[in-house]
């Protein structure tokens, strides 16, 4: 049984996993909903600048963060001027590591949701009144629900797992950037396997846990209403 | 004054519409045309759904559009109540929800819709906790209209609200679409390409061909006009507004009288005194100079005077004749026989009707 010392980084990765994901779900609605309905050239790019970390080396992203967010980068040098802190080694560093790297697994769900959304239900709430910003809250986030349940499920599981990006970037600073991951890599480095078993496990069950709940309950939406 | 003033223009690849209209924002307004031919984005410009088109769209003076100044009154601001060809209905909301939705945006000063009798005559009572899904395609429409209604719009646009339906499900839905033009006194623009939904509906009638929307006035005129085959086809021909005074139960027909002139066509439910239009087609109607002498099957033989002749064109063997019998009357008779005839404006003819010919 790993001592209370050990669970520090499981919380920390829950912490990071849950701002990131209200973040993201923030900032991808617009996102997505401006890549479901437009028909400008530049979608392609933005498309294909968001499904990015799907496939780059986690490495490769965290060296260019490393660069924007360090010190001297074009993030990392305001900020150390605004607050006179860094942005790499920190947690805020990492939320906004996080923010990239999970981007398209809550973009890509919402944009689907949103596509697969019937234009003429949209165009019935206008002509009955209904402003755009009231007709989106009252009729498409109710009917985009299970986009938005797999969009945070997705966003939040994925941040979890987060490895290579943190390692970059964050680096292994107890409290502050240790991370579930890291501690296993730690753990499994020094040959203390036991603490490495339990925090695998740990997150293994937890991962799990969260998508049968998940499948379950979409499983069960497909027959009730919503 | 209450006019809707229209003068619209819209381009997209491979279509353009041009719509130069002005019409009485009262009463039934069809908007008539093939498939294609651009009725359902007359509708959208007027509702405020195509961003793209420009020029100038009034209601009653309001203007909802004039491009030429910038203005742009969105969707939502012009009070339009839109029923499109699919229900449309919200899946995530009970029927009641559905019908609420708009109403909860009405102002207050601007609700007068009265409830209870719109459901009621929509006979959607039974329906009000239930959601869309578990109601038929008839239910959803007309859960849809009664939506609509209770936004209470200025203007009602339909866009072939009965095209998903069956015929019975048709009948249910044509009666309830009159009942609220004239009971809730809301304008209706109506569009469709079926010749008989528009006859038993409308008072004006807007036509579209190929985009083109500049053809506009009173049902009778339109369909009473010589060179309509363009937009008609096959079902050009006079609309007779008669009244019904007989009923021949023996031989399931009914009588109708119009401008002291008897018509028998196919049996009709309807009571005795009560109006009806009969679209008579030209292609039905022939002529002869004296009334037959000899027994003849054709039940309707009328007396008419010769208005107006069709030009007779090179290649075509038909030729269409405009009469007078009280009201306007189009007949289909060919060359040959215009020249057989020789007939002339304001001479004296027998028109036959087959009965079994008018519905």
């Amino acid at each position: 049984m790993p001592t209370a010392l050990d669970l520090a980084p499981l919380w920390l990765s829950l912490q990071l996993a849950s701002v990131t994901t209200v973040l993201l779900l923030l900032f991808a609605t617009p996102l997505a909903w401006w890549l479901a309905n437009t028909r400008a050239r530049g979608r392609a790019i933005i498309e294909a600048m968001v499904a990015l970390p799907l496939v780059l080396p986690p490495t490769v992203l965290g060296f260019y963060l490393l660069l924007v967010l360090g010190p001297h980068g074009a993030l990392g040098a305001p900020w150390l001027q605004l607050t006179d802190t860094t942005l790499t080694f920190t947690f805020t560093g990492l939320v906004i590591a996080s923010l990239l790297y999970s981007l398209p697994f809550v973009v890509q769900p919402l944009q689907n949701a949103f596509e697969s959304l019937d234009r003429k239900s949209l165009e019935a709430a206008w002509c009955l009144r209904a402003p755009p910003l009231d007709s989106f809250f009252s009729v498409v986030l109710p009917q985009a629900m299970r986009g938005y349940l797999t969009a945070a499920v997705l966003g939040f599981t994925h941040t979890l797992g987060e490895f290579g990006v943190v390692l970059m970037v964050g680096g292994n600073i107890p409290g502050e950037t240790r991370v579930i991951s890291i501690a296993i890599y730690d753990h499994v480095e020094t040959l203390d396997y036991a603490s490495a078993h339990w925090l695998a496990g740990l997150l293994l069950v937890f991962t799990f846990v969260v998508l049968l709940v998940v499948y379950t309950l979409n499983r069960q939406a497909r027959v009730r209403v919503l | 004054m209450t006019r809707l003033i229209t003068q619209c223009d819209l381009k997209r690849p491979g279509f353009r519409l041009h719509a130069r209209l002005d019409i009485p924002a009262q009463g039934i307004t069809a908007v008539f045309g093939r498939s294609g031919s651009g009725k359902t984005t007359l509708l959208r410009c007027l509702a405020g759904l195509e961003r793209n088109a420009t020029g100038l769209i009034s209601v009653n003076d309001r203007v909802w559009q004039e491009s030429s100044k910038g203005i742009f009154i969105p969707v939502h601001q012009r009070a339009v109540g839109m029923v499109f060809q699919q229900p449309c209905l919200f899946p995530h909301m009970t029927v009641r929800a559905n019908l609420n939705y708009g109403l909860a945006r009405t102002p207050l000063s601007q609700r007068h819709m009265p409830w209870d009798q719109v459901i009621e005559m929509l006979g959607i009572g039974a329906l009000l906790e239930r959601y869309p899904q578990h109601l038929s395609l008839g239910e959803q429409q007309r859960v849809s209209i009664g939506r609509a209604v209770l936004s209470n719009p200025c203007l009602l646009l339909m866009d072939e609200p009965l095209a998903s339906l069956d015929a019975p499900r048709k009948d249910e839905i044509l009666p309830f679409i009159k009942r609220l033009n004239r009971e809730m006194n809301i304008p209706v623009v109506y569009v469709s390409h079926s010749v008989q939904e528009i006859v038993q509906l409308a008072d004006t009638l807007v036509l579209v061909h190929e985009g083109q929307a500049t053809v506009a006035g009173p049902i009778h005129e339109i369909f009473s006009r010589l060179g309509m085959q363009e937009y008609f086809g096959e079902v050009a021909g006079a609309i007779i507004d008669a009244h019904v005074i007989a009923h021949e139960a023996e031989f399931d027909l009914t009588c109708l009288e119009f401008y002291g002139r008897r018509l028998y066509v196919p049996r009709h439910s309807l009571n005795i005194g009560d109006a009806v239009r009969v679209h008579v087609l030209s292609r039905n109607v022939s002529l002869s100079l004296a009334p037959p002498q000899a027994p003849t099957s054709v039940l309707n033989i009328i007396e008419a005077r010769v208005i107006e002749i069709g030009a007779a064109v090179p290649g075509k063997s038909a030729v269409e004749v405009k009469l007078d019998a009280g009201c306007p009357i189009l007949a289909t008779i060919t060359r040959k026989s215009l020249h057989a005839l020789a007939l002339s404006p304001g001479q004296c003819v027998y028109a036959s009707i087959k009965a079994a010919s008018l519905q």
